[in-house]
């Protein structure tokens, strides 16, 4: 009791000599470049005319989003049969589909809304992009429970309308939470993106200089002026709705893993879906994040903004996600043996040695486990090519891994008389192809016509945009990866 | 006010070089009193609430009351339907008070929602935006407060605004290119 007081004095000794020395942390921002530098290179993406490559981009995802639309209006017109969906396998690569898209919005809300609240400033650097990511992802996974419906006009009878047969939705099912869920998840993030793009935009209209750009920015700017009297609520909107996404993008998935969850169904009928699933997304959305980035960076000479430290941290995130994902494999596998439930048992085992064996020696195993372990590796996280692969296996990991969920615990059902496997047929290739087509040219569109990385995020991560910077009055600067604003 | 060509006076800027000018000359000017002013800067400067006299924002009880308000929108959604227009059994899951787990998700995603719409058109109202049109966008140099530049502008409303005085102020803050601007 008595040497207590003095114990803590020494501690707080030591902390105050080592607050006045800080650790040196790499810059976010190389080459020391200035603020007017940040506006020209990332307001020059949009000014300047588009590179060659952006219309071969273009063209060539246009056509692929064509491809995809006349699939859905070819099933629309025609019906569900077009795709290969049949007794026992009801779900197949429509609803897979639907849970790879809207898993790879989630890395986007992670980056802007976690990472804000965890006050990690390397985001601003790709947040805006990641976002955009996020929309365009939903929008994809949108299209697939959409059209699954069947006769797509009557989708209407998922609100909760007052209509002429009294018939009102029943908010206990798990498919209900997932309609609120996807909309709230896309509402929100509409938001948000637009709630962070006002302030570039703004730096887009006083750049213009054509009257219709000038107009338009200047429109969807809301005549903004970088008052700090607006930044006060500015910033403090920004703090809830980040704060709102978090729990928000943690929702989205668990109630998508509640549409398996809440079955009956071997290896879909699980408690460890929820976290299992948003692992995932994180997982396979950050695997995308860095496939659309790696190439604007390269394209758009974005590297001092976009640097080798970025690339690292998203790949130590994949390699934590995958690591998590794979625990959940593992634990499911060991689940099924200790409950000694033969049902449970025969499928997981069936997984790993049924008829569609591959897909999980390929995607789960390869791509899903064991390529995201290269991360341990310093030199693996800053190889280019090796990001790259990785990232590549995983988002094809992923997209086996809810095929294997979905039809794997589909094509085998109680009764070994209506077994079955799911074909695909050409409608099904093209309308996910398609997606891909849809999501890549809406990335383009966006990179061409909005600032793919927040202008004024990025410039806050700038030593000079400390109100404090310079002084000698026993302050120091701030070191680069300092304060986040608040 | 006005200027000697007829022009009404909006008010005085000064540009600065840098945030930690900016952030000084504020606290500057918000020591000598004046109440209409505001800085303007490509990005929010860290302290500046502070240095210019400002409170924490209120934006965030217009977001409590329109989440509490989307909480409430859900539960009358649900139990309203679920429970008096069209009660149905399924999943062996009745109407009453042990089912209301199950209408949870549902509750959150609308508390979310709402929430979600009233930060966003907090946030504009009280920023009174959109506002396409401002007096300050007549200074030619202002274009630059969206890319590299700093300002402070005092508004000729204050009661304090005096032409001398302001101006005397801003230069002694360190303020450069200070211009009287037009409100027309």
């Amino acid at each position: 009791m008595d040497s207590a007081p003095t114990a803590p004095e020494v501690i707080r000794g030591e902390a105050a000599t080592s607050v006045e020395q800080p650790l040196a942390r790499p810059p976010l921002v190389l080459n020391r470049r200035s603020f007017s530098w940040l506006t020209e290179r990332i307001s020059g993406v949009v000014e300047n005319p588009a590179p060659r490559w952006w219309w071969v981009c273009f063209t060539i995802t246009g056509t692929i989003a064509m491809f995809g639309m006349f699939c859905l209006g070819y099933q629309i017109s025609t019906g569900v049969g077009t795709w290969g969906l049949n007794h026992p396998v009801g779900w197949a690569w429509d609803i897979t589909n639907f849970v790879f898209w809207i898993g790879i919005g989630h890395a986007g809300t992670l980056i802007s809304a976690i990472l804000y609240l965890l006050h990690q400033k390397w985001r601003t650097s790709i947040n805006r992009s990641a976002e955009a990511m996020t929309l365009f992802a939903v929008m994809c996974a949108a299209i697939f429970p959409g059209v699954h419906v069947g006769r797509v006009w009557m989708a209407w009878y998922l609100a909760p309308l007052p209509n002429a047969f009294g018939i009102w939705p029943n908010f206990r099912s798990p498919l209900m939470w997932d309609v609120f869920a996807v909309s709230t998840y896309f509402t929100v993030s509409v938001l948000f993106w637009y709630t962070g793009l006002i302030p570039d935009l703004a730096t887009l209209r006083d750049r213009a200089t054509s009257k219709i750009k000038k107009f338009l920015f200047g429109f969807f700017a809301c005549g903004w002026r970088g008052s700090n009297r607006n930044w006060r609520h500015y910033e403090m909107a920004y703090l809830l709705l980040a704060g709102l996404a978090t729990p928000l993008v943690l929702s989205v998935h668990s109630v998508v893993s509640f549409d398996f969850a809440t079955s009956i169904l071997p290896t879909w009928h699980t408690t460890i879906f929820p976290p299992y699933f948003v692992a995932g997304a994180i997982f396979g959305g950050f695997a995308m994040v860095l496939t659309l980035m790696l190439p604007a960076r390269a394209m758009f000479k974005l590297h001092d903004i976009i640097t080798p430290q970025h690339i690292d941290k998203m790949a130590k995130i994949i390699l934590l996600t995958g690591s998590f994902v794979t625990y959940a494999y593992m634990m499911e596998f060991f689940t099924a043996w200790y409950s000694g439930n033969s049902y449970e048992r025969f499928a997981f085992w069936n997984r790993v040695f049924g008829p569609y064996w591959w897909y999980w020696w390929v995607g789960m195993l390869f791509c899903n486990m064991l390529s995201p372990q290269l991360f341990w590796f310093r030199w693996c996280r800053q190889n280019i090519f090796v990001v790259y692969f990785v990232c590549m296996c995983v988002n094809a990991g992923m997209w086996f891994e809810r095929f294997i969920i979905i039809v794997g615990g589909l094509h085998r059902d109680f009764l070994p008389s209506s077994w079955g496997l799911f074909i695909p047929t050409w409608v099904d290739l093209w309308t996910f192809i398609g997606t891909l087509g849809i999501f890549t040219s809406l990335f383009l569109l966006f990179v061409r016509f909005l600032p793919m990385i927040a202008m004024s995020e990025v410039k806050i991560t700038l030593p000079e945009a400390d109100a404090h910077y310079g002084s000698t009055n026993g302050q120091h600067p701030a070191a680069a990866g300092g304060k986040e604003r608040m | 006010m006005r200027t000697p060509s007829g022009h009404n006076v909006y008010g005085m800027g000064a540009q600065y070089p840098s945030a930690a000018t900016l952030y000084e000359a504020a606290k500057l000017v918000r020591d000598a009193g004046f109440k209409r002013w505001d800085v303007h800067s490509p990005f929010p400067i860290h302290g500046m609430d502070e240095a210019m006299g400002l409170k924490k924002s209120w934006l965030s009880a217009v977001v409590l009351a329109g989440g509490i308000s989307g909480l409430l929108t859900a539960v009358i959604m649900e139990f309203g339907p679920s429970s008096l227009l069209y009660p149905v059994i399924v999943h062996g899951k009745p109407t009453n008070f042990m089912t209301v787990p199950a209408f949870f998700p549902i509750m959150f995603e609308m508390t979310v929602l709402f929430s979600a719409f009233a930060a966003f058109f907090a946030v504009l109202i009280m920023n009174g935006l959109p506002r396409p049109h401002h007096p300050i966008f007549n200074w030619e140099r202002f274009g630059r407060a969206t890319n590299d530049a700093f300002f402070l502008v005092i508004e000729a409303r204050d009661p304090r605004f005096t032409e001398v005085e302001a101006r005397e102020l801003l230069e002694r803050s360190g303020g450069q290119h200070i211009t009287i601007i037009h409100d027309d």
